[in-house]
């Protein structure tokens, strides 16, 4: 029997000021979710993630929430103000907005330390943010938003410009998260890298196309009518690989 | 020494220095949060508007006034940052009609019924004289309020300012927290109008704030060292303009940039890579997010 959903969206069309982006979409997680948003540039994946998240609104449609669902977001680093002045461990401790004064408590400092530790950048507490590599400013954002205990997580494409053993430790961290029972959402581009990898998927332009396990939705097919261009997809020992079919041997994604 | 505890033998000079040091600290505490923003045209805006209602404070002298011209302030401080969120191109100009012809009302408000000459230039560009027990008191009242609203809503400031979105859905009210920045704001230049001057006052918002930030890459050490910066351009300045002879914004200013050149010379390069993307524009923190 499925859980009740923590977010579900039911026919919601959305979209900025002057045009609508995403039409019909129905989508729910809960906490048994680990989802890939796969798409295009500009299909509407980080717009289906401010939905979830609850910073767009529908223009129309449903959004349901569980009452009182906690819900984070880690930002793709593209998006991020690299050189505002602020070190990790204030940018971790930021996101605890129930505490009103500015220092952090002796319980909070622990917290912070602990989940600094836990993402394996525990002695960079100090450090400007821009002075971490790609995969360690993913790891500072995710603990920011761990911080929060959040049921749960969304993640505006966490591997984009990170090298392959760093995509791997995202990856195997991000397993454990959702073993330890939390919802998670993820948009990327990189479809044998990412996506194949994933249990369930969910592919997007400007609707959802198809929803499934990667064998079921990583075909050509559905392929072509989500990114618009054919390519073929191959078994290598025992993973799904798409090859983008107009330049023999060229990876796609 | 001597020349340190001379002036202070006048009633004038001392509470010259004081609103002046006060001044100094309080603009350059919350232009910490104003640069970070992108914000100093609005602040340099701001000033220019709340300068009608200060000038009808000063000439009719009455406690009313002064309640009307801070509403004046916050009113067109809350009507700039809703212009400047709705669009870009427009908001310029739109804060570029509201400040002038609130400015222009000044003047003529001035010119009408004010002495002619030095009270002008006073309002302009800050005087030590005139500084009544009153304004020290506003400007001390105005501060810990400042205080107050910092030290409450650090985290709700310090994530609006960072990333406004994520912390729209991290439960800061966001709307509310700006708001509430800007009526800091404008309370804050017009209880520091009388001393810095109009045409300065957004000069003392971003120049400790800048010194700051080459100095750290901490959030919280910047907002010490701008209040620090801020507080010593406000004391020696006003020395040096009791000296010169000149008036004491300008002189708050010229301090505040000889230690910008002090500390730029210090922390050389890597303090100007620091302030790279400050105080940018066009890199406004409020993204548009919104229905059809
Ligand atoms: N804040 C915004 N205001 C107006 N239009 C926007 C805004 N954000 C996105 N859009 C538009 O909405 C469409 C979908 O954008 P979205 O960011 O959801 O795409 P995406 O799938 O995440 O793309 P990418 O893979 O490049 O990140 C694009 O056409 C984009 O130009
Ligand atoms: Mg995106």
């Amino acid at each position: 029997m499925a859980p009740s959903p923590l977010i579900a969206l039911k026919g919601v069309d959305a979209g900025y000021r002057h045009s609508l982006v995403l039409h019909g979409v129905d989508f729910a997680v809960d906490h048994r979710s680990f989802t890939g948003i796969v798409g295009p540039s500009g299909a509407g994946k980080t717009t289906l993630l401010r939905l979830l998240l609850g910073s767009l609104k529908p223009a129309s449609g449903t959004v349901e929430r569980a009452p009182g669902v906690a819900v984070s977001y880690v930002p793709q680093l593209e998006t991020v103000n690299w050189n505002f002045p602020i070190t990790v461990a204030e940018c971790v401790q930021m996101s605890r907005t129930g505490r009103r004064l500015p220092w952090a408590s002796r319980t909070e400092r622990a917290e912070v330390a602990d989940v600094l530790e836990r993402l394996g950048i525990g002695d960079l507490g100090q450090r400007h943010i821009r002075e971490l590599s790609g995969g360690q400013q993913q790891r500072m954002f995710l603990a920011r938003a761990l911080i929060r205990q959040p049921q749960v997580l969304l993640l505006d494409e966490p591997t984009s410009g990170v090298d392959i053993s760093t995509r791997h430790d995202v990856l195997h961290l991000l397993a454990d998260l959702h073993d330890e029972g939390i919802g998670i959402v993820l948009t990327t581009h990189d479809l044998n890298g990412m996506a194949a990898h994933l249990p369930d998927l969910v592919c997007v332009n400007e609707r959802i196309v198809a929803q499934g396990p990667p064998d079921a939705v990583i075909t050509p097919d559905v392929l072509e009518q989500t990114f618009g261009a054919r390519m073929e997809v191959l078994q290598h020992l025992g993973m799904l690989v798409v090859v983008d079919s107009s330049g023999p041997g060229r990876l796609a994604g | 020494m001597e020349a340190l505890l001379d002036p202070l033998q006048y009633g004038f000079f001392q509470r010259g220095l004081i609103v002046a040091t006060l001044s100094g600290a309080l603009l350059g505490f919350i232009g910490v949060y104003i640069v970070l923003r992108g914000m100093s045209y609005i602040g340099h805006g701001l000033s220019h508007a709340i300068f009608g209602g200060f000038a009808a404070m000063q000439l009719f002298a009455a406690s009313f006034y002064v309640l009307g011209a801070g509403l004046w302030g916050i009113a067109s401080a809350i009507a700039i940052t809703n212009v400047a969120r709705r669009s870009r191109l427009g908001a310029d100009a739109a804060i570029g009609v509201i400040t002038t012809a609130s400015f222009a009302l000044g003047v003529a408000l001035f010119a009408r019924f004010g002495s002619s000459g030095p009270a002008f230039d006073n309002a302009l560009f800050g005087s030590i004289l005139g500084i009544t027990n009153s304004q020290i008191l506003w400007l001390v009242l105005v501060t810990a309020f400042t205080a107050i609203v910092v030290f409450t809503r650090y985290r709700a400031l310090l994530f609006t300012t960072f990333d406004p979105e994520v912390a729209d859905v991290s439960g800061v009210k966001v709307g509310r927290t700006e708001a509430l920045l800007m009526i800091v704001l404008s309370l804050a230049i017009l209880v520091t109008l009388t001393v810095i001057g109009v045409t300065l006052v957004a000069a003392m918002l971003v120049i400790p704030a800048v010194v700051a930030r080459m100095l750290t890459d901490s959030f919280g050490r910047m907002l010490v060292l701008s209040t620090i910066v801020g507080a010593i351009s406000g004391l020696v300045g006003m020395y040096l303009s009791y000296y010169a002879g000149v008036p004491s914004g300008t002189m708050i200013v010229l301090v505040g940039t000889a230690v910008f050149l002090v500390v730029l010379a210090i922390t050389g390069v890597r303090g100007m890579r620091r302030t790279v993307g400050l105080d940018s524009h066009a890199a406004p923190n409020v993204k548009e997010a919104i229905r059809p």
